[in-house]
């Protein structure tokens, strides 16, 4: 459906979006994850046609959205901070991409009844914007996106400005709804934790390229970089050199000793290589010192002298010596 | 005559423009870029942004600027004076006549009430609208930036191109015309004669007329500035208790507020007015014009500071008194440096009113203190081209220093203290 061809942008003349492309499919939610100032936001405002790439191409259905103004795209944007008109009510928010689009008075009325059951805000019509608290503005935000059934959805970081399970609660909302709608989305976040929860795909941006793209499931299980893992929240990254290949690992040297690693890299002896450690059933044993014990919910967190942090179910003592076993892998 | 009426309008149009840009402006630019942008991801075009989004929120400010030119022009004195005559006098050019040309103090004092009361209903009407805009402020942690190479600014472009010759002429054309000689030679009915000249300006430092209480013209300047310097200390006295008050109003205050606007609207002339009959004609001190002229400022001082103060938020000092620091030191730390802009702007402010303040100098000032307005008067009201050449040289040099205090309030201007 919605194609992302080769993208660049600069920001005050340095440059944001170098050669970004994807693409999404109908029903389908991709997730771009990345730090604040990655570009993501600025991606999202030249889909919705908002601002202007410096090359690069935008397709909806193989139709190049270059010439088509934002009004006439029909794509729906959700923000932070909700963007809700203050001068208008409920109902002449949700009301407003229906208005726009000519659809009779008579139809207005049940849709935007069904968009606030949809969101849970039943009977809201009336109410004044100001007088809703952040998740209800936000749900109001959905609604009016919503209501005119766009294309295409598009979600600027909306959960940023609420709490925690707010977020959680609103965010299973706004999956059920993607889910029973079908409409294609694109939700941008820094939180992993979000869009592991909403994504069918989630696509790294660093440094104005995606570094990473994959399922959930495939983008934690490998992350294959330092900063993918770094933004998982996996915190276990080792900087080292290889010192010898051996059947498809590598012997990487570090400043905790010597480690084997699975790498499908083509690196060659005394290059710098990254490592992510995890904790695993099998794979090597090492012993660590632990410096401080903190709880976690159903187990305990670990800090080692070595700075790698484990989880364990019983808490050890501080200064006691254990032994866990961990998988290495090469991030780069 | 219908000539000088649409001189009038022209002239008020002129200084008055600014006002609406400044109000309006300023409430364009604290528009949520957001809004705009979500209005038309649901398919609304330019036109209808415009109209659904953008002229209903700026409603407020508009409504508050047409207010204020009101207000203003209900009480306009110096341009009816020069340019009217009988058949477009307002109140205040009447009250002024009635004063000075054709002494009738209680005509003139009738006069007053009626027009005290037109200004106060609109003061009232104007500090409810502007209320009404800063409650209607869009968050301030908008992160979006508005979009660039727009096509609609172009339009833009060709707006502000021929807004400026509308400006930008009238201005221009004084230092032109105060360099330019064009009069006939003086007791000969020969030819007009052109050409470039500074004699204008020598002119100023010259008392032609010898006369005991006549001063030279240049001897306006200081007093002007005399007058404004004493202005700008009264002002801020008076006007940082009120806006103390003001940015954590009681009831009381609440109420007191559209009073403390009136002398905004309230014109000048009455000001004057006031005086000689409070103390009679022949008491006028010179302290009378700066103490006017404080009462004139003080309405753009207040809304200067009260923002200001109003900006810093309580949460700020609590850290403060937290972290240590006495009350004394929180006023220093706090308080101070973020006042200190606004103070200077606000001081700026009251010295450029003072400066161009005219129809309570008028009434007030004696004669052997003249200020540049008035000598810029006392040039147009003689005939000759000598007299209207050194009004011009006159107007240029309170337009050098207008301009040079504007700019001072330009460069210190908090970014979202524009409302007066």
């Amino acid at each position: 459906m919605l194609e992302v061809r080769n993208i660049f942008k600069t920001y005050e003349n340095k440059p944001l979006l170098r050669g970004i492309s994807f693409s999404v499919a109908q029903g389908e939610t991709i997730c771009l994850l990345g730090a604040s100032g990655s570009g993501k936001s600025t991606l999202l405002r030249m889909i919705a046609g908002l601002e202007f790439p410096e090359s690069g191409q935008f397709l909806f259905n193989q139709i190049d959205l270059a010439q088509t103004p934002p009004h006439l795209r029909d794509f729906g944007l959700v923000f932070q901070d909700y963007g809700l008109f203050p001068h208008l009510n409920i109902f002449d928010n949700i009301a407003f991409g229906l208005k726009m689009r000519n659809v009779p008075a008579e139809t207005i009325k049940p849709r935007v009844a069904e968009m606030l059951d949809l969101v849970n805000l039943t009977g809201f019509e009336n109410r004044k914007v100001t007088d809703l608290s952040g998740g209800e503005q936000q749900r109001v935000a959905l609604a009016r996106a919503l209501a005119p059934s766009p294309r295409l959805l598009m979600f600027d970081e909306p959960l940023g400005a609420l709490d925690k399970s707010l977020k959680e609660d609103l965010l299973n909302q706004i999956r059920a709804i993607l889910h029973k709608t079908k409409i294609p989305a694109i939700y941008v976040t820094h939180d992993q934790d979000e869009a592991f929860t909403i994504a069918d795909r989630i696509l790294f941006l660093h440094d104005g390229e995606i570094i990473r793209d994959g399922t959930p499931d495939e983008v934690w299980n490998s992350p294959n970089s330092v900063h993918a893992a770094r933004m998982l929240g996996m915190g276990n990254t080792l900087e080292g050199r290889m010192k010898n290949a051996e059947g498809g690992m590598i012997n990487v040297e570090t400043r905790f000793g010597m480690f084997k690693a699975e790498c499908n890299h083509n690196h060659s002896a005394g290059d710098k290589v990254s490592l992510l450690i995890r904790q695993s059933g099998e794979g090597e044993e090492i012993k660590l010192t632990v410096e401080d014990v903190l709880f976690d919910r159903d187990q305990f967190q670990v800090k080692t002298g070595s700075g790698l942090v484990i989880h364990m179910k019983d808490a050890p003592q501080v200064g006691e010596i254990i032994r866990v076993r961990v998988k290495v892998e090469c991030l780069a | 005559m219908r000539s000088s009426f649409s001189l009038i309008l022209l002239a008020h149009i002129f200084y008055n423009t600014t006002i609406v840009i400044r109000i309006v402006g300023n409430a364009l630019s604290r528009l949520d870029p957001k809004l705009e942008a979500a209005a038309r991801s649901l398919g609304a075009d330019t036109f209808h942004v415009w109209k659904n989004i953008t002229l209903p929120l700026l409603r407020p400010s508009l409504l508050a600027a047409a207010l204020l030119v009101f207000m203003f022009d209900f009480t306009s004195f110096g341009v009816i004076l020069l340019l009217g005559g009988s058949n477009f006098s307002t109140l205040e050019v009447e009250i002024y006549l009635r004063v000075l040309k054709l002494p009738n103090l209680p005509l003139a004092a009738l006069l007053s009430i009626i027009q005290l009361i037109f200004t106060l209903i609109f003061s009232i009407l104007y500090t409810r609208t502007i209320n009404q805009v800063t409650t209607q402020t869009a968050p301030r942690f908008s992160t979006s930036r508005p979009p660039k190479n727009h096509p609609r600014k172009n339009l833009r472009y060709h707006f502000l191109h021929s807004a400026f010759l509308f400006f930008f002429l009238p201005l221009i054309s004084l230092p032109i015309r105060s360099l330019t000689r064009l009069e006939a030679d003086r007791g000969q009915r020969g030819e007009v004669q052109y050409g470039f000249t500074t004699d204008y300006y020598k002119e100023l430092f010259i008392n032609r007329r010898g006369s005991l209480f006549y001063v030279p013209p240049i001897q306006a300047a200081a007093n002007s500035l005399g007058y404004a310097s004493v202005t700008v200390f009264l002002s801020l006295a008076l006007g940082y208790p009120a806006a103390y008050a003001l940015a954590k109003p009681t009831r009381l205050e609440k109420f007191l507020d559209p009073l403390i606007m009136l002398p905004l609207g309230s014109s000048a002339v009455m000001l004057g007015l006031g005086f000689i009959i409070s103390f009679g004609r022949s008491l006028a001190s010179p302290w009378f014009v700066p103490i006017a002229h404080t009462l004139v400022a003080l309405p753009f001082v207040i809304r200067t500071l009260q923002p200001a103060l109003a900006s810093i938020p309580e949460r700020l000092r609590q850290a403060a008194s937290t972290l240590g620091a006495s009350p004394f030191r929180v006023w220093q730390t706090v308080d101070f440096p973020i006042l200190s802009r606004a103070t200077l702007s606000a001081a700026t402010f009251a010295f450029t009113v003072s400066l161009g303040e005219f129809g309570a100098t008028l009434l007030l000032t004696r004669p052997e203190y003249p200020t540049i307005p008035i000598a810029i008067q006392r040039f147009l009201s003689q005939p000759g081209g000598l007299n209207f050449g050194q009004a011009m040289a006159m107007a240029t040099l309170l337009m050098l220093l207008t301009t040079l205090a504007i700019l001072a309030i330009e460069k210190l201007r908090l970014s979202d203290s524009g409302e007066f």
